[in-house]
């Protein structure tokens, strides 16, 4: 049973691919500009889980640990995201105040 | 009891399976519902579930910065974005059934792959032996904040010159990117600020604020502008402005 086997770093890895699919069919669906964004978060987040595992002390041997570097990389990868979410409602705020509306479907004033 | 008993001796996979578990479901139910107010509660408790399971990890410092940022701070961005926007039409938007079935074919096919590569190797599947876990100090935020500096302590012991060149920490990036958070901060209350145009006079000026105005009331702006065309020749003031005094206004009633 599951809850007898000991935790490696494949049961995070699985957890991580499962939240960055979940982010990527997200943004592939939803119509919704923030929906969009929702599913960068899950996918960011997804990345981050990875970084955490192969970091770890508790999971991973001294000498295999990304050690101090994972968790940097996932503090970096943190404020980015908070970064990336702050342009992106700019934008869809922008977008909603000239448009009227929040469907990427009539976003298409770019096409080429 | 015997479940409090199982969790006592297996609790590390307890926590896990009670963490990915909702992480993973309230991360489903972002993708599944329909409701924009719903997506994003459901997108709070999948990262605080996250932020769980960074704690099992051993990443204390990081967990405790992904519910203070993420969950304090982008959350709180995220759902003023979504009360800004989430007029009548937008808050339920259905998303078409050949999206959903081409995003499952797609996104299934990529998780199989994902998963078979996280189960695959036999070093990353087998677990460490807890008795050889030599887990001196588990405090990671001294180390983190002075490898922020530029000061790497976890590594002082290295003997490996190659590697020892590399020691000056993460000082750049550090500098790197608290520059591209404030330039990023700057921009995005410039782009997303109210556009005023109070300054502004005169016949085009009055347009761009009847432009702005048509957003909100779209018939009475046909009747402004049948104004302003009337009042053309007169150098007429913006009927819409109420702080110019003038006196001569004919249309007070």
């Amino acid at each position: 049973m599951l809850l007898f086997a000991t935790v490696s770093v494949s049961w995070y890895l699985a957890v991580g691919a499962i939240l960055f699919v979940l982010g990527a069919v997200c943004m592939a669906t939803k119509r919704n500009l923030l929906g969009v964004l929702m599913g960068v978060e899950l996918v960011l987040n997804g990345a981050n889980i990875n970084f955490i595992a192969f970091g770890s002390r508790l999971l991973r041997s001294e000498g295999d640990t990304l050690g101090l570097d994972g968790q940097l990389i996932a503090l970096f990868v943190i404020v980015l995201a908070a970064a990336e979410a702050a342009v992106a409602l700019a934008i869809a705020l922008n977008f909603y105040n000239n448009h009227s509306t929040i469907d990427i479907d009539r976003a298409n004033e770019l096409k080429g | 009891m015997e479940l409090m008993a199982v969790a006592w001796a297996y609790w590390h996979q307890f926590f896990f399976i009670i963490f990915a578990g909702s992480a993973v479901g309230f991360g489903c139910g972002v993708l599944i519902s329909q409701n924009i107010v719903r997506m994003a509660f459901y997108l709070v408790l999948s990262l605080g579930s996250t932020a769980g399971l960074f704690f099992l990890a051993g990443a204390e410092f990081v967990g405790a910065m992904q519910l203070m940022i993420y969950v304090g701070g982008t959350m709180v961005l995220l759902i003023f974005g979504v009360m800004l926007t989430a007029q009548k039409d937008f808050v339920n938007m259905k998303t078409h059934t050949h999206d959903w079935i081409l995003a499952t074919v797609v996104g299934g096919s990529l998780l199989m792959v994902l998963l078979f590569a996280a189960f695959g190797s036999e070093d990353w599947r087998s677990p460490q032996d807890p008795t050889d876990a030599h887990v001196v100090d588990t405090k990671a935020a001294t180390p983190l904040g002075l490898a922020l500096t530029g000061v790497r302590v976890d590594k002082l012991d290295d003997t490996n010159d190659k590697l020892n060149q590399g020691k000056s920490g993460y000082l750049m990036p550090f500098i790197i990117i608290s520059v591209h958070l404030l330039v990023v901060l700057i921009g995005a209350a410039y782009m997303a600020r109210t556009k005023k145009l109070s300054h502004a006079t005169g016949l085009r000026s009055s347009r761009a604020r009847l432009s702005v105005f048509k957003m909100e009331e779209e018939d009475e702006v046909l009747e402004e502008e049948k104004y302003v065309v009337l009042r053309k020749d007169k150098q007429a003031k913006n009927p819409l402005d109420t702080n110019d005094n003038n006196t001569e206004n004919p249309d007070e009633d």
